[in-house]
């Protein structure tokens, strides 16, 4: 038998070179073996580049599959709760998957890059379920985390450094579309997809073009306020536009081993995503049967009073003037954008609907000694920063 | 063309055979859909020489449940009841095992016989009150489901303190510790070692024989007898009876897919092309067949999937059938006793050593065996004078490492063989023609994945609750209109036909709540 040479350690994305050379703070995690840093510079600064000018994260890390085949459509049909029939080629999609009971394992994006052949994204892996559900599908599943490299571009001045790479055509480029350039010989494929909630771009290369890419990316962006940023800056973003992030809002279901504490679709406020005109889709039967004998818990969207965040706080509704405890948060931040001090919950049904009121616990620290706040909190239904730009086709010039 | 039914049930093995009577009888309209061109399934009888026939594949009844035989008035004929269990010695002094006595052991053993049989019977008869009802369903509010689960707690306890402390350390343990600390003999340890492991995977030191042995004496206090014209006859009586109630059958139409219409079944293909409608499909081939092969693993969700595919039902018997122009002689057997069970299992160390080699997908080169003469007490078998030989032969892994070649085959047929000429010296001498079915020719010839006559090994794993598997243990498959009514379904295997009644009575039920 022979030994093949596993990489040990921690891995380096094909951007360490740049990344590391603009790093001034040396703060990093692993992400599903890579090196990723939290910060290059300051969070403050990273997250106003996202919303002022254009902030470049590398996503390399995130797990990619390349599902391909005859029976691709199908297969995907089969694993994701929504259908996947009306997604075109160069159409991307948010999905989550769920398992047997309906809970959520994941949620990512599915990138149907010509007929038959998708990409898969998501930030766990999942390759045991991806195969395992294939068993009676003519499809093929490919891990190719590692051989693409990715760049999520984003801010309102992302278009006009796109632009300005030379990347003519840009601007029919709907939301959730994908096209593709040649760069240097290579097939670069851009979708107007990301985690911000902001205009905003994902570029994606094979890994030998990465360096290449960034510094074609960075002198173009030199006038237009480009800088590289870290998840801290991007964890600020995506709770200002309402995304949710595994292993925080919700637990992936087969990495969760107390009853209960897993999640459905219905449950996060992702019916959307649910079609239940498919005769047949993991957590099918459990979903329905939920949705005729209703939800356990409801996830809601707080806008609190005060500035003081809501970090792990627990959620109270006032019933005969007494305050019962219904939930707690699981994501909370001041919004420097929105001026708004927001957060992400889940509560019990049925609270937490649209408009109603409820109360947030915060406990917060002056010089060592603890203090609490009780804070009114409105359920809010839109995103928290959701800003006509991003959406907006063609992409003003900023 | 199409055709109508209430039900089609996938395959006339005799489960199948029960459940489309009794569907019948409640007034449906019923179509039986059999493979081959006899029903029955493995419980058949077949030529297998001129002249020379024996049950196929089963050949002891020992569990036909007086459940089935009450609710369809079966007057099954048979050719010997009650049968002695004789473990050969080579020295012609055998062990005699009937009911709760033993003959050919020492007085202790015989005493701790007397109370093994009690109490092991005692623990059968617990086993088989829920053998003969749908298994409950742990995690739910069906008040029905919580009756049973309450009775169940309640049987247990009502076994008294100490015995019920000896059932629940006894269901999980393996039965060759139970049986050296009970026993003395060797030929009673061995004869109760393989009672406990045929048609399993599993050797006496598995966990869990214990239950399987449970399991066996469940059936009927693990009293055996012989259906006169093998094992055939019962399923030609079910199908009798099938037909009278008014349900059609059909041989010679293997199905090739089950109709999944919008996530409900809506009838079947056969492999001629033909179509039949129906709103409810009862399948009696195995779960992994029905799932993986005839619905299609696209129709069910993937977590159901993976438990299907990882039910473990390799099988491990091969049965050998053997035409004689005499019966072979066996010191100290008188006549009469050629009509019994005799078992060649020395001890119950060369049980385990036969099992030895299964683990690595070789076959014993020292097997043991269950053998019968049915032509003793069944002329209809063999010509005047003649006699055949069925035995069960342990063991034959379904996955032989380089196959069952012809090779292989013949080398196995020589083991079991000359394990039987260490009793019967003129048996090569006698041995006019022979068949074996290797796991893999019961596959192919009776459509059993794995050819494990239980249609998946029969474990606590894989048993009450969670047979087949987890979620789908109430003869509902996880797609609207389909139901498994086979051995792969509760209890188990066996031609006991409680699997068909149970899954006839869930449907009817269903019906009736729906």
């Amino acid at each position: 038998m022979t030994i093949q040479e596993v990489h040990q350690g921690r891995l380096c994305s094909p951007f360490h070179s740049r990344i590391s050379a603009l790093d001034t703070v040396n703060q990093w995690h692993e992400w599903k073996g890579y090196s990723s840093a939290d910060a290059l510079y300051c969070e403050e600064t990273e997250y106003f580049a996202i919303r002022n000018a254009t902030a470049v994260f590398d996503l390399t890390p995130m797990t990619k599959y390349r599902i391909t085949g005859p029976d691709a459509l199908e297969y995907i049909n089969r694993l994701v709760t929504r259908d996947m029939s009306n997604i075109k080629p160069g159409r991307v999609a948010y999905a989550v998957w769920c398992d047997d009971r309906g809970q959520v394992i994941d949620d990512g994006t599915i990138f149907h890059l010509k007929e038959g052949e998708y990409r898969l994204c998501s930030q766990e892996r999942h390759m045991a379920w991806l195969q395992t559900s294939a068993m009676g599908f003519d499809v093929s599943i490919v891990l190719e985390t590692e051989d693409i490299a990715a760049l999520a571009v984003q801010g309102p001045t992302s278009f006009t450094v796109l632009k300005t790479m030379g990347l003519n055509g840009l601007e029919d480029l709907k939301p959730f579309g994908l096209m593709n350039f040649d760069f240097d010989g290579a097939d670069l494929m851009v979708s107007r997809t990301g985690f911000t909630g902001d205009l905003g771009y994902e570029i994606w290369i094979q890994s030998g073009k990465a360096e290449l890419l960034w510094d074609a990316l960075f002198e173009a962006g030199k006038l237009h306020g480009i800088r590289a940023m870290g998840t801290h800056a991007l964890e600020l973003a995506r709770i200002e536009a309402g995304y949710l992030a595994a292993y925080e809002d919700f637990l992936p279901a087969d990495a969760t081993v107390r009853t209960g504490r897993t999640r459905s679709p219905l449950e996060l406020g992702l019916d959307w995503l649910v079609d239940f005109k498919k005769p047949n889709f993991n957590g099918r039967r459990a979903l329905a049967e939920e949705k005729r004998s209703g939800s356990t818990w409801r996830l809601v969207k707080l806008d609190i009073d005060g500035n003081k965040a809501a970090h792990d706080s627990y959620i109270f509704s006032t019933e005969k003037g007494n305050k019962r405890e219904i939930g707690f948060v699981t994501s909370a931040a001041w919004s420097p954008v929105c001026k708004q001090n927001i957060a992400i919950g889940t509560v019990r049904t049925p609270h937490g609907k649209i408009g109603s009121t409820l109360w947030v616990e915060i406990y917060y620290q002056r010089e060592m000694h603890w203090s609490r706040a009780m804070a009114k909190a409105n359920v809010v239904d839109k995103p928290f920063w959701f800003p006509p730009r991003r959406s907006a086709t063609p992409p003003g010039p900023y | 063309m199409t055709d109508k039914y209430d039900a089609i049930v996938v395959g006339g093995g005799h489960n199948g055979l029960v459940c489309s009577a009794l569907l019948a009888r409640a007034g449906k309209q019923v179509l039986v859909l059999e493979a081959n061109e006899q029903v029955g399934g493995a419980a058949v009888t077949r030529e297998f020489s001129e002249g020379y026939s024996v049950s196929a594949c089963a050949h002891l009844l020992y569990q036909l449940q007086p459940s089935v035989r009450k609710d369809l008035k079966l007057r099954t004929k048979l050719a010997s009841e009650d049968m002695t269990t004789i473990a050969l010695g080579d020295d012609g002094r055998h062990v005699r095992i009937k009911g709760k006595s033993v003959d050919g052991v020492g007085d202790a053993d015989a005493d701790s016989y007397r109370r093994f049989y009690k109490r092991m019977t005692r623990f059968a008869d617990l086993l088989r009150r829920y053998l003969n009802k749908k298994p409950p369903r742990l995690g739910t509010r069906d008040f029905e489901d919580l009756m049973t689960l309450g009775q169940l707690g309640f049987d247990v306890r009502r076994l008294g303190k100490s015995e019920m402390r000896e059932f629940l350390r006894l269901i999980g343990m393996n039965i060759h510790d139970e049986l050296t600390e009970q026993f003395e003999s060797p030929l009673l340890r061995g004869a109760l070692s393989l009672d406990a492991v045929l048609g399993t995977h599993l050797g006496p030191r598995s966990p869990n024989t214990i239950m399987t042995y449970l399991y066996r004496l469940a059936g009927n206090h693990g009293r055996v007898a012989l259906p006169a014209g093998g094992m055939g006859s019962v399923s030609d009586e079910l199908a009798q009876v099938a037909r009278e109630s008014g349900v059609t059958i059909r041989t010679g139409m293997p199905v090739s897919r089950i109709v999944i219409d919008n996530g409900r079944v809506s009838g079947v293909e056969t492999e001629n092309g033909e179509r039949f409608d129906s709103m409810t499909v009862i399948s009696n081939a195995d779960p992994k067949l029905t799932i993986m092969n005839l619905v299609g693993a696209r129709h069910v969700e993937t977590g159901f999937t993976r438990r299907i595919h990882h039910l473990r039902m390799k099988g491990n018997a091969a049965k050998l059938h053997l035409a004689l122009d005499g019966l072979p002689t066996i010191d100290g057997l008188s006549k009469a006793d050629y009509a019994e069970r005799l078992l060649i299992a020395p001890d119950e160390h060369f049980v385990e050593r036969a099992f030895n080699p299964a683990k690595y997908g070789e076959s014993s080169p020292e097997p043991v065996l269950e053998i019968t003469f049915p032509s003793v007490c069944d002329s209809s078998l063999a010509p005047t004078g003649k006699h055949v030989m069925s035995a069960v032969v342990q063991y034959a892994p379904y996955e032989r490492k380089g196959g069952w070649t012809d090779a292989a085959r013949q080398e196995f047929e020589a083991a079991a063989i000359r394990m039987i000429e260490r009793y019967a010296q003129d048996i090569v001498q006698r041995v006019t023609a022979s068949e074996l079915l290797t796991p893999a020719d019961i596959e192919r010839e009776f459509h059993i994945t794995g050819g494990h006559w239980h249609h998946g090994e029969l474990t606590l794993d894989q048993f009450l609750f969670v047979r087949p598997v987890c979620g789908a243990a109430q003869y509902r498959m996880p797609v609207d209109g389909l139901y498994l009514c086979g051995a792969g379904a509760h209890p188990g295997g066996g031609v006991s036909g409680t699997a068909g009644r149970n899954a006839a009575r869930a449907i009817l039920s269903r019906e009736k709540a729906a």
